[in-house]
């Protein structure tokens, strides 16, 4: 069984995100990492290849820097390392890059794919269904766990009343939430082997894929509204005020 | 500006987020149709100021969620136009299928639209926002609580159409939630604590003042984590991103993961022992104190409210 992960490079949810001219400085971001739900996404990967000898693809798109998710997943135990170079990922809307991913899934032949339930930066969670529809697969979000092989899955997803397993199976899309295993730590020989794993380069053309002319924009990126300092209280004996303030100038009890 | 609503529904008929959205699509000048998914809550939409038409989509499909299936059979009574969905899991989900399928863009968790289309959203938990603007059609999920609620008093005309798809997510078992307490998503307040709290022996008294103002229970993931909470409670960037009215943090530090899941609560509580501890910069009211001296307290001024 063959299973790509989408692995997105993003600021670790850590570094300050600063704004400069309308856009997110990235050029000051202090750290990059794999997005946290991918790592998730990729330990299960992993776990299956541990198991049933499955094999596991990363691919990421983005420009040149994403390269060093690629080798990191490698250094924990990816097969084989797929890299869309696209310069500026904020320029293309959700059609263009589900559009490549979706072409690069295909070309790499494998008919499962595990992503994140949302990458860190863009909080969206449009990847993962979008690409089932544009390779015309089964998804589950939220996958909190997962067993099974052979392409045939069982996944635990929350539901109103609690949470609820989910037969699903290949081709399918499973896009991961936080699960009980984090992401393997890498050894000094996965590291130095990572090094030279070869990494297949895409782009738009070789994928086939119009990247021109996005219908959706970013007419501009902001630092969050500033909140009014709050009011401060020393000690428990306060609190009958606080809460008569809740009451009286919040109006929220 | 033609759009189209997808109803979010739950087990009790329409999730208070459907009435935001038509709020949001009326600001728009649109009177936009309310699809409802397995004809849930046709009546009570058809009830909401602003409406122009509800359709009941009634399919087998319906019974359990699946949004290939769902959006596939939505999408057969979507004439054209953009699409509104609530910015829930299966909102999510519903929302990038209709999208994909139709070739046009998907804009998740819109805290605020404006004609032209314009689009705001916050991005990086929270850490930026961001104004994005469309050209043509999209689809667009409306973040809970971000909009007010439109008024009561339409009168839609209700239809019913039957659009079916194949299902291929299929539920196997279902397992009921370990307590009765509302979800940190849904509730109009919600009490977190945190690592400050000790240890798990002092987890009964947070959901005692809970009790006492119906409010969800929340946590860190230093407690979720460390004391083996369910993960469903968690407020943060890998947990849940909640925006109640009310937000009491207890024990809390306020790192940016935390911060990241709760910042745009309303109105936003600290108990912490600490004056310098990051959650109060986010705080409304700040309450420097113990939670051991804290909590009695409050339980008491809450029950003479
Ligand atoms: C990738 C990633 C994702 C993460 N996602 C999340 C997430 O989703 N949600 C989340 O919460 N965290 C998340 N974290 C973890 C986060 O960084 C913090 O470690 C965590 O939030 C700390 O939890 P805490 O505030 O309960 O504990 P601490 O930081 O240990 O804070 C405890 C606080 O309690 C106070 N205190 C101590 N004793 C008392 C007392 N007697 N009375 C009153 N106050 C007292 C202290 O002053 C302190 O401020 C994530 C981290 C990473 C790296
Ligand atoms: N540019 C990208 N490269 C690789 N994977 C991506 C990319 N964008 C999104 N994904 C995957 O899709 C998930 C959801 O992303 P999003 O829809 O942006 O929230 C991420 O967690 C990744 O697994």
């Amino acid at each position: 069984m063959d299973i790509a992960v989408l692995i997105k490079y993003v600021p670790d949810t850590t570094a300050k995100i600063s704004i400069s001219g309308g856009r997110v400085d990235e050029s000051n971001v202090s750290k990059w990492s794999i997005s946290p739900f991918d790592e998730y996404a990729l330990e299960a990967a992993l776990s299956m290849k541990d198991t049933s000898g499955a094999k596991v693809t990363a691919i990421t798109c983005g420009p040149a820097r994403s390269e060093k998710g690629l080798r990191d997943a490698a250094a924990v135990g990816a097969d084989a390392l797929v890299h869309i170079v696209i310069d500026d990922l904020m320029s293309l809307d959700s059609t263009k890059i589900q559009g490549l991913l979706a072409a690069a899934v295909k070309q790499t032949g494998a008919e499962v794919v595990f992503c994140g339930k949302q990458a860190a930066d863009t909080n969206s969670g449009s990847t993962g269904p979008g690409v089932a529809e544009l390779i015309g697969a089964a998804c589950v979000t939220n996958a909190s766990e997962i067993s099974g092989e052979g392409g045939v899955f069982s996944v635990l997803r929350p539901a109103s009343n609690g949470s609820e397993r989910v037969g699903v199976s290949a081709p399918c899309v499973v896009a991961f939430d936080k699960t009980t295993s984090e992401l393997r730590r890498p050894n000094v020989k996965g590291i130095m082997m990572a090094k030279k794993k070869p990494i297949e380069s895409m782009d738009s053309d070789s994928l086939g894929v119009d990247v021109s002319g996005s219908s959706a924009t970013i007419n501009s990126q902001s630092p969050p509204d500033e909140k009014a300092p709050g009011q401060m209280f020393e000690g428990a004996d306060s609190i009958s005020e606080v809460v008569q303030k809740l009451r009286n100038e919040a109006k929220v009890l | 500006m033609e759009i189209t609503i997808i109803a979010e529904t739950n087990d009790n008929g329409l999730h208070p987020v459907t009435s935001q959205m038509v709020a949001a699509a009326t600001s728009l000048g649109a009177s936009p149709t309310i699809l409802c998914p397995g004809g849930v809550g046709t009546d009570s939409a058809a009830s909401i100021e602003g409406v122009g038409a509800v359709i009941g989509v009634e399919g087998d499909c319906f019974a359990s969620f699946d949004g290939g299936a769902w959006s596939s059979a939505l999408n057969s009574a979507i004439s054209g136009g953009t699409v509104f969905t609530a910015a829930t899991a299966n909102g999510r989900e519903v929302a990038s299928r209709v999208a994909a399928s139709r070739g046009i863009p998907v804009i998740q968790d819109a805290t605020g639209v404006s004609a032209g289309l314009t689009i705001s959203r916050p991005i990086y938990s929270g850490k930026a926002m961001e104004e994005v603007n469309v050209s043509g059609d999209c689809v667009v999920s409306i973040r809970p609580n971000a909009f007010s609620p439109s008024g009561t008093g339409g009168t839609a005309s209700v239809s019913t159409v039957n659009h079916s798809s194949d299902v291929s997510v299929t539920v196997m078992e279902a397992i009921a939630k370990a307590s009765e307490r509302l979800d940190v998503s849904d509730a109009d307040i919600v009490i977190s604590g945190g690592r400050g709290m000790g240890n798990i022996d002092n987890w009964a008294q947070l959901e005692a003042v809970a009790d006492q103002i119906g409010a969800a229970v929340g946590a860190s993931r230093a407690v979720v984590d460390e004391w083996g909470l369910s993960h469903s409670i968690q407020v943060g960037q890998t947990g849940k991103v909640v925006t109640p009215t009310l937000y009491i943090a207890v024990g809390i530090s306020g790192a940016i993961q935390h911060l990241a899941g709760m910042r745009s609560s309303k109105y936003i509580v600290a108990i912490n022992k600490d004056a310098d501890a990051p959650i109060f910069g986010v705080a409304d009211y700040g309450i420097v104190a113990n939670w051991e001296d804290a909590l009695p307290v409050l339980k008491d001024a809450l029950s003479s409210l």
